[in-house]
Order: C-alpha cells, then sequence, then structure tokens
C-alpha cells in the first residue's frame, strides 16, 4: 500500500513539530526517515499511524484519506522505540494479542503465532516473558505481533536504537532480508545515517519538522541538494562556506605545485580506513580519508608535512 | 548481623510481644470459654457486620480507588493539585474528627436532608471515608510509570479502548489495586474512632467489632475482649495472606 502525507503540520505548544510536510512512499518501498533528535521524524511516523492527530493535512493509506481514522482500523503495524511489550503476557500472548482481538479460532492463532515466531527466529521461547528476554529478542518478538494482523503497512520508530552495536548490525540485515521476502510498505525512523543507507532504499532527510530532502541513498550521498543533507550524510569537511568529502581529499608527498601544503597532525589507524588529520598552510584544519595502503605508501606519520589537492568544493547558496 | 537483631527487637517489643499477650489473655478461660466468648451472639453479629461492611467497602475502594487515581494521572484539569490533596484529608483528621464531620453531614438536623446516622449504612460511610486514600495511593505511582506505549501497541493491533483497558491496564495495575485493597482491608477491620459516634453502637444492628471490644473491656471482659480480638486478628491474617498471594502470583513476570 502506498502511503501519502499531504501538507502535514503538527505543533505541541510552540514547538512546531511538522512545518507542511508531504512525503510519497510507493508501495511495498523501504524508506528511512533520518533525522536528528527533534526534526519531526517520529511524529511523522506517529500520524501515519494513526497514534497523533495532525494539526493541518492529509494521511492517504492505499488511497484512501485516514486523516480521522483510529488508530485501530488503520492496518498499520507499529514498533515501538522501547518495543512497548505487554509485560503481563508471554510472548505467545503477545505476539497472539492482535488476532485474539480479531477473534480468529484459537487453532488459527497458534498456527499463526508458531510461523512468526519461527519467522524471528523466536520459536522455543513462547512461553517466556518479556523480562526474560534480550533486547535483540524484544525487538524481534515486537516485530513478530505488529506482523501478526498482517498489516498493509509497517512502521518501526528508531528499530534499533536501544541495542547493542553487533546486535544492531545483525537486525539490520535480517530486516532488510525480511522486508524483501514479506514485500511490506515500510517506513523506520532513525537518526543513524549509516543505518539509513545500509537497509533504506529511500531516505527521507527531516530537519526542523521540514523535509530536506528525499530520494535513493546514492542520491543523497551524491548530489545533496543542501548543506544539511551534506553533512548529515556521510562525513564532511568545513571550509568556510565550502564541503569537502574528507575522501575526494588526495594527499601527496612530494608537492608537485598544484596542492597546497599540509601538516600531519594525528593519524588514525581504523583497518582498512585511515584518518588523517591535517593542517592547512593557511592555518585551517582538515581530515582526509585514505586507505591503508595509501597511508603505507605516503609513511604517514605525525609532523610530517604533505602536499594537499583539495577537490573543487560544494558551496550551498 | 546488628541490623538483624535490631529487627527482631524492634519487632518484638512492638508487634509479638503484644500479639502473645493477647493470646495468653484470650486463653485464660481456657477454649471452652474462648469459645463462649466468641459464639455470643452479639460477638456474632459484630464481627459478621465488620467483615460484610469490611467487603462491601473494599470493592466500592477497588474500583472508584482507581478510577480517581485514573482521573489524577490522566486527565487535566483546573484545581487538580487541590483535588490531589483532598485525597489525603482522610489520612490526616484524627478519626474521631472524621465521624464528628459525617455526623455534621449525614446525622440529625443535615444541612442536606440526608440522616443515616445509627444506621448500617454510616458504617459503610464512614469506612468508606477513611479509607479512601489507599487504593488511591496505591495505584497513582504504578499508573504513572504505566509505559503509555503500551496501550498505544494495543490499539494499533486493533483494540477498542474498552478491550485495552481489560486487557492492558487493568492487569497492569491489578497487584497495586489489591496491594491498596489490602491497605483498605486491614483499616476497616480495626475502625473504631469515625465509627462510634455515627453508628450509635447499637448491638445486632451498628455495633462493629472493634466497638464491641471496646464495649467488653469498658465491662471488665478483658477476655472476651481479647478472644474477639484473636478472631478479627486471624481473619485480617488470612485475608492479607491470600491477597499477597493473588497479587505476587499477577506480578511475578512483571519485573
Amino acid at each position: 500500500m502506498a502511503i501519502e502525507a499531504r501538507n502535514v503540520g503538527k505543533r505541541f505548544g510552540d514547538f512546531v513539530a511538522l512545518d507542511d510536510v508531504s512525503l510519497t512512499v510507493g508501495d511495498g518501498a523501504l524508506t528511512a526517515l533520518l533525522g536528528p533528535s527533534g526534526s519531526g521524524k517520529s511524529t511523522l511516523l506517529r500520524i501515519i499511524a494513526g497514534l497523533e492527530t495532525p494539526d493541518t493535512g492529509e494521511v492517504v493509506i492505499g488511497g484512501e484519506d485516514v486523516t480521522s481514522a483510529p488508530a485501530r482500523t488503520r492496518g498499520v503495524g507499529f514498533v515501538f522505540q522501547h518495543y512497548a511489550p505487554f509485560k503481563h503476557m508471554n510472548v505467545h500472548d503477545n505476539v497472539a494479542f492482535g488476532l485474539s482481538v480479531r477473534k480468529r479460532p484459537k487453532d488459527e492463532i497458534s498456527a499463526r503465532v508458531a510461523e512468526l515466531l519461527a519467522l524471528v527466529r523466536l520459536d522455543g521461547l513462547a512461553a517466556r516473558y518479556p523480562s526474560q528476554l534480550s533486547g535483540g529478542q524484544l525487538q524481534r518478538m515486537a516485530l513478530a505481533r505488529a506482523l501478526a494482523v498482517q498489516p498493509q503497512v509497517l512502521l518501526l520508530d528508531e528499530p534499533f536504537g536501544a541495542l547493542d552495536a553487533q546486535v544492531r548490525a545483525e537486525l539490520r540485515d535480517w530486516l532488510r532480508r525480511l522486508h524483501e521476502e514479506i514485500h511490506v510498505t515500510t517506513i523506520f525512523v532513525t537518526h543513524d545515517q549509516e543505518e539509513a543507507m545500509e537497509v533504506a532504499e529511500q531516505i527521507v532527510v527531516m530537519n526542523h519538522g521540514r523535509i530536506e530532502q528525499a530520494g535513493a541513498p546514492r542520491t543523497l550521498y551524491e548530489a545533496p541538494s543542501n548543506e544539511f543533507v551534506m553533512s548529515f550524510i556521510g562525513p564532511v569537511n568545513r571550509l568556510g562556506d565550502a564541503y569537502v568529502r574528507p575522501h575526494d581529499i588526495q594527499l601527496l608527498a612530494d608537492s608537485d605545485g598544484t596542492g597546497t601544503e599540509a601538516l600531519v597532525e594525528r593519524v588514525v589507524h581504523l583497518g582498512f580506513e585511515v584518518r588523517v588529520e591535517l593542517k592547512l598552510s593557511d592555518g585551517r584544519g582538515v581530515w582526509a580519508q585514505v586507505t591503508r595502503e595509501e597511508a603505507q605508501l605516503l609513511e604517514l606519520q605525525v609532523g610530517q608535512i604533505l602536499s594537499v589537492r583539495l577537490p573543487p568544493p560544494r558551496v550551498f547558496v | 548481623m546488628l541490623g538483624k537483631g535490631l529487627l527482631g527487637i524492634y519487632l518484638s517489643v512492638l508487634v509479638l510481644l503484644p500479639v502473645a499477650a493477647l493470646l495468653a489473655k484470650s486463653s485464660t478461660g481456657g477454649t471452652s470459654s474462648f469459645w463462649r466468648a466468641i459464639s455470643s451472639p452479639e460477638a456474632v453479629a459484630a464481627i459478621k457486620l465488620t467483615l460484610i461492611a469490611t467487603a462491601i467497602v473494599v470493592v466500592i475502594n477497588a474500583v472508584f480507588g482507581t478510577l480517581i487515581a485514573w482521573v489524577l494521572v490522566r486527565d487535566e484539569f483546573p484545581g487538580k493539585s487541590i483535588v490531589n490533596a483532598v485525597i489525603d484529608l482522610p489520612f490526616a483528621l484524627p478519626t474521631i474528627v472524621a465521624g464528628v464531620v459525617l455526623l455534621a453531614l449525614y446525622g440529625k438536623g443535615s444541612p442536606i436532608g440526608i440522616n443515616v446516622a445509627f444506621t448500617r449504612v454510616a458504617v459503610g460511610l464512614a469506612l468508606l471515608f477513611v479509607t479512601l486514600p489507599f487504593v488511591v495511593r496505591s495505584v497513582q505511582p504504578v499508573l504513572l510509570e504505566l509505559d503509555y506505549s503500551m496501550e498505544e501497541a494495543a490499539s494499533s493491533l486493533g483494540a477498542g479502548s474498552g478491550t485495552v483497558l481489560r486487557r492492558i491496564v487493568l492487569p497492569s495495575l491489578a497487584p497495586a489495586i489489591i496491594s491498596g485493597v489490602a491497605l483498605s482491608f486491614a483499616r476497616a477491620v480495626g475502625e473504631f474512632g469515625s465509627l462510634v459516634l455515627i453508628t450509635g453502637n447499637l448491638p445486632f444492628k451498628t455495633e462493629v467489632g472493634s466497638v464491641y471490644i471496646f464495649g467488653q473491656i469498658e465491662n471488665d471482659n478483658l477476655p472476651a475482649a481479647a478472644a474477639v480480638s484473636v478472631l478479627l486478628l486471624a481473619a485480617a491474617l488470612v485475608v492479607l495472606g491470600i491477597l499477597s498471594f493473588v497479587s505476587g502470583r499477577l506480578s511475578r513476570h512483571v519485573q
């Protein structure tokens, strides 16, 4: 089901959470709402789910205007940031909740729950209670619970925010594969650009209650439409009004007259990537990203003087 | 070690020794006189009234206490902090003053034309008054801490507000409601001050257990007073034991 938000506005007292936001998400797409905290991304997600009412504008799901429809009739699966497990119910009853509310027959419910628990790899834990599960397991239970009612739309609010790095990476990968399997229109909220780039087919960058840019991850990276998107997606050096990607900075051992001189102030080895902090001859500081091989070739060390070739900087007006 | 010893001494002086003395006093005349004391028709009527009135009162408290806590936590209205403070008034008032207050409003010459003095309604009314804060104050903090996104999750899964209340909110509040009920129960079973004025202490009609015990002491019948006390104590222990067991079962999976 395609999702459309038209001219949506929302205030909380004096705070403008959303300022005339319009967004279209295609049927079956996997979209990330990306932005810093307070950018309005969670509010937009909650408005689409019907958990929040917009002050202005409309929400259309699958061609139907649902702006005034309550959450329970929208057919939206919602996964909460802190999973919102029903603490007094075991895993089975949590996942079965939506089906039992719909008064489905018992054997249908248990068959469906078993199927979902297998899908989220929680088989065997059906009798456990939320207090006995790890963060990653709670996350997957919440996902199974949301998927149980076969939602037309799946919304996830900071789905991996509260998990440690390794579990997070695993779940990201798994969410993407799950989406390929079941193809439900999915929107997730994140403040982590790497997560958005890795998982989403489309990224919507938000800031101060507005959409800055929407597009494929590569488009946003290579053709950011403004300085916010440029600096939010991918690493960046700021030189006055100009922006330079650290991997676009070339380092040369010998000056060939085309570059400027720079002093190596710090070298950080991150495996394949090496980060070099430099001070340019005019006193400005930049950092460059080079590969391990390049670093070895240059015999990088602190105090070394290099020649630096800067790419044509991007300036947004 | 020192802490445990202190606790033992403190509890002994305050609770265990007095209870032991009560048990000893109640059995001075042997089992037959104990039995006679608690099976006298007046004693039976008083204990029955105490337990039945208490049962009704705690059920009303469970419902209205939860409702009041809900309104105080979830709704915004002018004067909310005043209402919140008023809840504690029955705690703050000496119970005899509570009796005077009730008598002034619901007694003879009532300004609102309702006279329930010397009736069983007065027993219920006085008990409701003094036990009002218990359920409210045990449910309120739990409701404040209750993860609202649980309710949002339930409604996004298709549950209407009735289902959310029944399957999500009430089960989460149940242990707190039960603990408030237990406190109300303990208080109501032993209530004396607020009842003594407004109920008139009519034997077989409005005389409750605690007032009956007081009467026996006045008549120098200490063993009978002690025997009825032991019975009330036992009833209270049994009920509190059951409530704490149920509450423990209900909350065993929630941290």
